[in-house]
């Protein structure tokens, strides 16, 4: 019999250090799986964030430049502008770009830097425990919101997508989910459409990804896969928000 | 006639049981052992009806299983 699935050559043979059930290390596998797909190993640089991410260059066999916090999209820039014919992608969480990194993200999708977002949003900051992130949804139980997010004090979930789709330098932004097999196929084809608008020097992409974090969601890993869902997906409704690339 | 069927990398799986959640087929069921991490992992009963979709190896957040198909 053939082998039909195997680990991807790019994705390095270290242990992840995600928790069980962890929506990242699938999208590293899928990055790793588009890289060898595209044939374009030698030719990608990706900025990892601080964050649950943070060692994403302990598995992707990419080069890789670590950014300080929130400050992804400008590192990005930097590394593209010097290494024009190179792919650069960031890898941010919700703490990183919808947070600190908003003003670094809204000014580099301005300017129509050609570098690609992957961000994953996963309604928490993670590594550091648990604690209400911009994109918290209202009411939702986090350890610096013990009775629950209130939008009096603390505003509304930020939708950094829809505020993306304004800008002009921005031409392709979706909003996806790896949740369950159909959803993990929808990225995958997603990252793929991003990572060609790049290629092609249309402008600036982003793909925000709605992942599971059981730990810090306090739920069992199956729950956390159905509450993105049921819940998180009402309030981030998945699919195309922006696409101007005509690919 | 077997068409597939897939390898789990026991000592790297976490036990997070989403592998057994999307079989179409039921095949893969919590390990009686536990591996060196402490984590129940997945184990793979082999009747002869799997059919290699892969549906497993998409969904696994630690990239522990291989599938082999006809």
């Amino acid at each position: 019999m053939k082998k039909v699935y195997a680990r991807p050559k790019v994705l390095k043979k270290a242990v992840f250090h995600y928790c069980p059930g962890c929506g990242h290390s699938i999208i590293h596998r899928l990055v790793a799986e588009l890289v060898d797909e595209m044939d374009i190993q030698d030719n990608v640089i990706g900025v990892p964030p601080p964050g649950c991410s943070v060692f994403a260059y302990n598995y992707l066999d990419v080069d890789m430049l670590e950014s300080a916090h929130g400050r992804g999209a400008a590192v990005a820039t930097g590394i593209k502008r010097a290494n024009p014919d190179v792919l650069v992608f960031t890898y941010q969480g919700d703490g990183d770009l919808a947070a600190i990194g908003t003003a670094e993200t809204i000014h580099a999708a301005n300017r129509g830097e050609k570098i690609t977002a992957i961000f994953v949003n996963n309604a928490v900051y993670g590594m550091t425990g648990g604690q209400m992130a911009p994109t918290t949804l209202l009411g939702m139980k986090t350890t610096t919101s013990p009775f629950g997010r209130d939008e009096t004090t603390e505003g509304a979930p930020i939708k950094i997508s829809e505020m993306l789709a304004l800008v002009k330098g921005a031409v392709y932004i979706e909003r996806t989910a790896v949740n369950s097999p159909s959803n993990i196929k929808k990225t995958k084809k997603a990252l793929r459409k991003a990572f060609q608008a790049q290629i092609d020097n249309l402008g600036y992409s982003l793909v925000e990804i709605l992942a599971p974090c059981p730990t810090n969601w306090k739920m069992s890993v199956l729950d956390s896969w159905k509450w993105v869902d049921e819940v998180m997906a009402k309030e981030f409704p998945l699919g195309v928000i922006k696409d101007t690339t005509g690919l | 006639m077997k068409k597939g069927y897939i390898e789990i990398n026991q000592e790297l799986c976490k036990g997070c049981e989403i592998c057994m959640e999307f079989c179409p087929k039921d095949m893969i069921s919590p390990s009686d052992k536990l591996n060196a991490s402490g984590y129940m992992p997945a184990s793979f009963t082999d009747d002869g009806e799997c059919t290699g979709c892969a549906i497993c190896a998409l969904v696994c957040p630690d990239v522990v299983i291989e599938v082999f198909r006809d």
